[in-house]
């Protein structure tokens, strides 16, 4: 089980924190194949949002194998984290830090570094809408 | 429906059958006094020219007991009034004034079924209560009003020791307005329209203060206007017409002005009967023009301008008498009889009851009238 | 989506008192199987709106069909709207067990289990008296009065405009996990776009008795946009793009651009609105053209 919080100012739409919260439950091993995940009545009635929006990250995780919902049960992981998306998750974080490194190398503190990323993230979430 | 009208209406329920208990068990304990007061004056047994009987009967019923018919025939008259303001202007006013027709008009009962069943329900309670007072009233004066119908008076002051104490009305006829108001079955039909008056006026004003002032000013007004204007012509009135005797008028000397001058008394004598006019005419039918005297009977007091006396000299009774009887005057009384008690009480009672139909019927339109957020 | 009636429709709805028009022009379709908000600022129609979809009010002009019936037009249309007023008015006399009794005599879709589980939950004494209730307590009776009537579509005025933040939450908690349990259609209205910003997914702008836009909440994020860049007019614009709103300072023009194409030109920063910045730019006087534009999203 898996107990969700939501950041009403961080900007990031709510279903898609629901859906980093069960990556990240992933990856640490907090949930596993075959975990059902909180009822829809039970995420919207604690975090007092539309149940359509978990309805959204559910479906959004159906579509992206990592859940499937059985039909008067409820929602259940599918995929456990492999140890191959482990090692990936590894090799992106020591991009990241030589990138660090030379983003304050050029002059930029933290705050820069995290709007270019985000205007970055933005980008392409645009082109793959389109 | 019926539960959530029972459950508003439980306070007032519960106050009323507290006063109606209260005052039954007082009646009750009161009536065999009266009762063995009528017997020991040999009304029982008494069939006819008992007016003798009746009058000792009356003088010698005690304070408490006179007390006790005052106080009945006020309740009467003052419950069906407290009713409509406590009971009709509220009824839906205080919903609207306090947001709750919110609730009430929103669940899965239409508002012409709500209305209907509050009008219906508390309108019977309010009737029922009427009823009952009046029956247990009107059963623990039934040795008075007999005695009144069988012709008798009370005097106030004469029989046995103490302050002997009397109203307007004690041992007064069955019609006689205020009594009348007091007994049958027009107590139901009051109490009828003042509860649908209070919810009508409740409704169009819809706040409970105003509702209950203009309810009273509205029902006081019709009370005041149908024994004076109404009542008299719902059914024809009877008419008496007979000489007024001059021989045996007394003579006598208004202390105030100084004038003297002759009464006259007059024979009507319909014992229970509700007098509207009692005039002296002439033959003619006319008024006479030429005596001044007190305008209204039962008892004349005359003085034709022939005898008024000159200054200086004195009174002279034997001419004036003389012109008198040539005058031949005569007493005309216009009034309904004591058998119209019931027919009269039946027909008011069916005029009241059509206009709290009537007011009903408002009631429901103006509550489906959607104007109210 | 439950179902193809709509929660609402509304053609052409007009509201007037003496020479006043409480609500004017009104044309919309809230979808069933939403939670719509109804925001804007008081006195701009909201309540009479609401007024007019519960059947408290009759139209002046124009129609308004509630899932797919006249408002309030009998007990079996009655039986599929639930209703919790403005200031959640209670009986202050009756107790909290007398408010479910009441609920069970005039509804026949009474579900007493509900009433009995929230009331428990609530921690409320079934014989305490509605009047002795904090404000807070009286909403959730209010709600489970409505709830437990098992409505198809719950209307509710600015249920939690009085309420601390704390009674705020555990309101919208509820609500949130009913509608979701008996897939309910919900329409609240609030003078607040942060109440409705957690729980709404449809979105009804109300100001001067007039709708200002109207339409799915995610429709609406995807196509507004803040452009910042080089000082120019307004007219300037490419026709695609609908100024909402515009402020100029110096050298730098923003313009709050209503957009179903994505915006490619790379002088303009473009970013994304919030919801309530999205609320204010369309209550401000500055909003819409002279002409008073009435603004649809186009499913």
């Amino acid at each position: 089980m898996i107990d969700f919080h939501l950041n009403s100012r961080s900007g990031v739409a709510p279903y898609l924190q629901l859906i980093r919260q069960v990556r990240q439950a992933l990856q640490l091993g907090l949930l596993r194949e075959g975990d059902q995940l909180p009822t829809v009545k039970d995420v919207a009635g604690s975090l007092a949002i539309n149940p359509n929006t978990v309805l959204k990250a559910y479906r959004s995780l159906e579509y992206e194998g990592l859940a499937a919902a059985k039909p008067g049960v409820g929602t259940f992981v599918t995929k456990t984290v492999s140890d191959q998306s482990v090692v990936a998750h590894q090799r992106l974080s020591m991009e990241l830090s030589a990138w660090i490194g030379r983003a304050q190398q050029a002059g930029l503190d933290f705050e820069d570094m995290e709007a270019l990323f985000q205007r970055a993230a933005r980008a392409a979430a645009q082109e793959e809408a389109v | 429906m019926i539960w959530l009208t029972w459950r508003q209406f439980r306070p007032q329920a519960i106050a009323a059958v507290g006063a109606l208990a209260a005052m039954a068990i007082v009646l009750a304990a009161t009536r065999p006094g009266l009762s063995s007061g009528y017997a020991a004056a040999g009304l029982s047994a008494c069939h006819a020219h008992c007016a003798t009987a009746a009058s000792i009967f009356l003088d010698r019923v005690g304070n408490f007991d006179k007390f006790l018919d005052f106080g009945g025939v006020l309740l009467i008259i003052v419950a069906p009034v407290l009713m409509g303001l406590f009971w009709g202007a509220p009824l839906i006013a205080r919903e609207v004034a306090e947001g709750t027709h919110r609730i009430a008009w929103n669940q899965s009962v239409t508002r012409t079924r709500w209305t209907i069943v509050k009008l219906g329900l508390v309108g019977l309670a309010a009737i029922s209560t009427a009823g009952l007072l009046s029956l247990m009233v009107t059963w623990w004066a039934s040795p008075i009003d007999a005695a009144s119908l069988a012709g008798g008076s009370a005097q106030a002051g004469t029989g046995g020791n103490g302050v002997h104490i009397t109203f307007n009305g004690f041992g007064e006829a069955r019609l006689d307005p205020v009594i009348f108001d007091a007994r049958g079955v027009a107590p139901l039909g009051y109490a009828a329209l003042a509860f649908a008056l209070g919810v009508t006026v409740g409704v169009l004003l819809r706040r409970t203060l105003p509702a209950m002032a203009l309810t009273l000013v509205a029902f006081v007004a019709i009370q005041v206007l149908m024994p004076n204007f109404v009542r008299p012509h719902l059914l024809p009135p009877a008419h008496f017409t007979a000489p007024l005797s001059t021989q045996h008028g007394q003579v006598g000397t208004n202390v105030g002005t100084g004038i003297t001058d002759i009464q006259l008394t007059g024979s009507f004598a319909k014992p229970g009967a509700w007098v509207l006019s009692d005039t002296v005419i002439t033959p003619s039918g006319a008024q006479p023009s030429d005596i001044i005297m007190t305008p209204a009977g039962p008892e004349f007091t005359v003085l034709p301008r022939a005898c008024t006396p000159t200054p200086g000299s004195g009174f002279n009774p034997v001419p004036c008498r003389e012109t008198l009887a040539a005058m031949h005057l005569r007493q005309a009384v216009t009034y309904q009889p004591a058998s119209r008690f019931w027919p009269l009480q039946w027909i008011e009672t069916g005029i009241y009851l059509l206009l709290t139909a009537g007011l009903g019927w408002v009631c429901v339109w103006q509550v489906r009238r959607r104007r109210t957020p | 989506m439950s179902s193809t009636t709509a929660a609402i429709e509304a053609h052409g709805l007009g509201k007037r008192y003496g020479h006043r028009w409480a609500l004017a022009d009104c044309t919309l379709t809230i979808p069933a199987g939403h939670v719509a908000g109804l925001v804007g600022p008081n006195g701009a129609g909201k309540t009479t709106l609401i007024s007019l979809a519960t059947g408290m009010l009759a139209p002046t002009t124009g129609t308004i069909e509630v899932l797919g019936g006249l408002p309030a037009s009998g007990p079996g249309q009655l039986a599929r709207v639930g209703y919790v007023a403005q200031d959640t008015p209670t009986y202050a006399g009756l107790s909290v067990a007398d408010h479910l009794r009441l609920g069970a005599h005039l509804n026949p879709r009474w579900d007493a289990g509900l009433a009995r589980r929230r009331i428990e939950q609530l921690s409320l004494d079934p014989k305490q008296k509605a009047g002795r209730l904090s404000g807070g307590q009286r909403a959730q009776l209010a709600l489970t009065l409505a709830l437990a009537k098992r409505p198809e579509l719950l209307i509710l005025d600015e249920p939690i405009a009085s309420l601390d933040p704390v009674a705020r939450r555990e309101f919208l908690q509820v609500l949130m996990h009913v509608t979701a349990e008996q897939e309910l259609s919900v329409v609240m209205s609030s003078h607040l776009v942060a109440d409705l910003e957690r729980v709404a997914d449809y979105l009804v702008v109300l100001v001067a008795s007039r709708v200002r836009i109207d339409g799915e909440v995610d429709d609406l994020l995807a196509t507004h946009h803040l452009l910042t860049g080089p000082r120019r007019a307004a007219a300037t614009l490419p026709a695609s793009q609908q100024v909402i709103t515009d402020s100029h300072a110096g050298r730098q023009s923003t313009f709050l651009v209503r957009s179903s194409e994505p915006i490619i030109d790379p002088a303009w920063t473009a970013e994304e609105v919030s919801l309530e910045d999205l609320v204010l730019a369309y209550m401000g006087p500055s909003s819409g053209s002279p002409q008073e534009q009435r603004l649809e999203v186009h499913q």
